[in-house]
């Protein structure tokens, strides 16, 4: 999973997308995605390393990074995810 | 190692300039309690969707409105509005507190008898009243409020068949200045109408004219309204003293005092714009105390009030069943309560909050009832923390006119629970169940077995 060329993000959630001039805010967690996203972790991996770490099961989470990719398609963020 | 709390991850376009010069309102403030019980408790002891009532709060209310009127009115009666919220629980503790009962139904007539309440207690008021109504009625010296000429009319006929005299008032329509006019119920001041129909009764032996009646709207935003109705009634009840030396004993002014919720459409808030009690009691007290009766002339006031005080100790506990998101990517919330159990939904934005602590993050959200059907919409933009399923929410201000106009509609309905001032809770109404809806129906023996 990776985000697109040239997405600023700041180390407390702001991400602006030079390309379109848009603006963006996350919560910690979502901090935490985009930092794995970074790291090119693949969704297994990220979800894998968010369930260690938070009281949530797999399940849930990777529901929740699916609704979370399909924001960051539609904010041109990432070019496509699966 | 403990784990750390889930939040599920959101990511937010940031638009420069808000809504309005106060910016989007957000309700993330946690309500845990309701009169010092768990929110949690109560929906684990009894379910969720789950009404919660405050009896506490109905008796502030109660006391908090006749002190605004009796400090400015020497003769205040209050009766309770049945279809406002006629769960037995609610209207014993408004008859505990002094009120009469005022109802539209000889159902709900039925239920204030079974009450306990004495029948020259009850007004009888609205539109459906049959024979055998008003016979009732006037065999327990009731309040009977006329609302048209064919009542009129069947009551003297049943006055003279029964040999009694019935104890009448009427209902007064009238111009207050609030649009729309409510002129469907009663008779008309402006045109004539209603001094026509006084004429009539004060002319017919059977009747006894006790009192006028008037009811100018619903939710109404200006006191003023009521100066103009409480003064157009003193007009007729003056009149009648100098054309047939009659004194009208009492005027009622109804109800339609606005609750604290935000109606659809709204700018502000609903308690920031709303009358209170006072300007209420002001603009009536006022009028009728400077039209002209000699002081042991002064007519009782009677009060129908319904909303006010019943709304705010009213709250619907509910759970998240879903979230997902529109085609527009709008996050939507689907909540085990709809527009079934909150009727009110269709006229007012609820203030809803989170049961539980969130973190300071919110979204905008469109909240969905239960419903398999497209009306099912609670709120349309509400600003709430990160839901997810399961999550717990209070609705608010939901006492009036809900747990009446309820629909047994997909779903059945829930238990009602009151909460008293010794934070003792008691099942008022029990959740319905299959065999509450099976025991109605009835199959023909032809439809009775078939093979798929």
């Amino acid at each position: 999973m990776k985000l697109n060329k040239n997405i600023a993000v700041s180390d407390n959630g702001f991400i602006f997308n030079p390309l379109s001039g848009d603006s963006f805010s996350t919560n910690p967690i979502g901090q935490e995605v985009i930092r794995l996203m970074k790291e090119q972790k693949t969704k297994e991996e990220i979800v894998k390393t968010l369930a260690q770490k938070y009281n949530s099961e797999e399940a849930n989470i990777e529901k929740d990074l699916v609704d979370f990719f399909q924001m960051l398609l539609s904010y041109q963020l990432i070019s496509e995810h699966e | 190692m403990t784990k750390l709390t889930y939040e599920r991850p959101v990511i937010q376009k940031l638009n420069t300039g808000t809504m309005n010069k106060f910016g989007s309102r957000t309700e993330y403030t946690p309500v845990t309690h309701i009169e010092g019980v768990s929110v949690k408790s109560l929906m684990a002891d009894y379910g969720s969707p789950l009404f919660v009532i405050s009896e506490p709060q109905i008796r502030r209310n109660y006391q908090s409105a006749v002190r605004a009127f009796k400090t400015r009115y020497p003769k205040v009666q209050f009766a309770w509005s049945y279809k406002t919220n006629y769960l037995n629980a609610v209207c014993n503790v408004f008859h505990q507190e002094g009120a009469w009962a005022e109802v539209v139904s000889i159902f709900e007539y039925q239920k204030a008898i079974k009450n306990g309440v004495p029948g020259n207690k009850i007004i009888f008021n609205g539109p459906d009243k049959s024979s055998d109504d008003l016979r009732t009625a006037i065999n327990n010296h009731s309040l009977i409020h006329i609302d048209h000429f064919d009542e009129l009319y069947m009551l003297i006929e049943i006055a003279q068949e029964l040999k009694t005299k019935a104890t009448i008032a009427i209902r007064v329509n009238m111009d207050t200045g609030i649009y729309p006019i409510w002129d469907r119920f009663g008779f008309n001041y402006e045109n004539g109408q209603a001094w026509n129909a006084i004429n009539k009764i004060m002319s017919a032996p059977e009747l006894e004219l006790h009192g006028l009646h008037c009811h100018i709207g619903t939710f109404m935003l200006s006191a003023g309204a009521y100066a103009t109705a409480a003064w157009k009634l003193c007009d007729l009840a003056w009149n009648v003293k100098l054309k047939w030396n009659h004194m009208i004993q009492y005027l009622d002014l109804g109800g339609g005092f606005a609750s604290a919720n935000t109606l659809k459409g709204s700018y502000l808030q609903g308690s920031d714009i709303i009358p209170s009690t006072e300007d209420y009691a002001d603009a009536i007290a006022t009028t009728i105390l400077n039209f002209g009766f000699k002081p042991d002339e002064l007519p009782m006031l009677f009060l129908e009030t319904g909303r006010s005080l019943i709304d705010d100790a009213g709250y619907l506990l509910g759970s998240v069943l879903a979230t997902k998101r529109l085609s527009d990517g709008r996050r939507a919330t689907i909540m085990d309560f709809g527009v079934n159990l909150l009727f009110t939904a269709f006229w007012y934005n609820h203030k809803i909050s989170p049961a539980q602590e969130f973190s300071h993050h919110t979204e905008d959200m469109v909240l969905y009832g239960p419903l398999c059907m497209n009306i099912d919409c609670i709120r349309e933009s509400i600003n709430l923390p990160l839901l997810s399923k399961g999550d717990q929410v209070v609705v608010h201000r939901v006492g009036a006119y809900n747990m009446t106009q309820w629909m047994q509609f997909i779903q059945m309905r829930p238990n009602v629970v009151m909460v008293d001032a010794k934070q003792k809770v008691h099942l008022i109404r029990t959740k319905e169940s299959i065999d509450t809806m099976l025991r109605y129906e009835l199959v023909p023996e032809h439809l009775e077995q078939f093979k798929l």
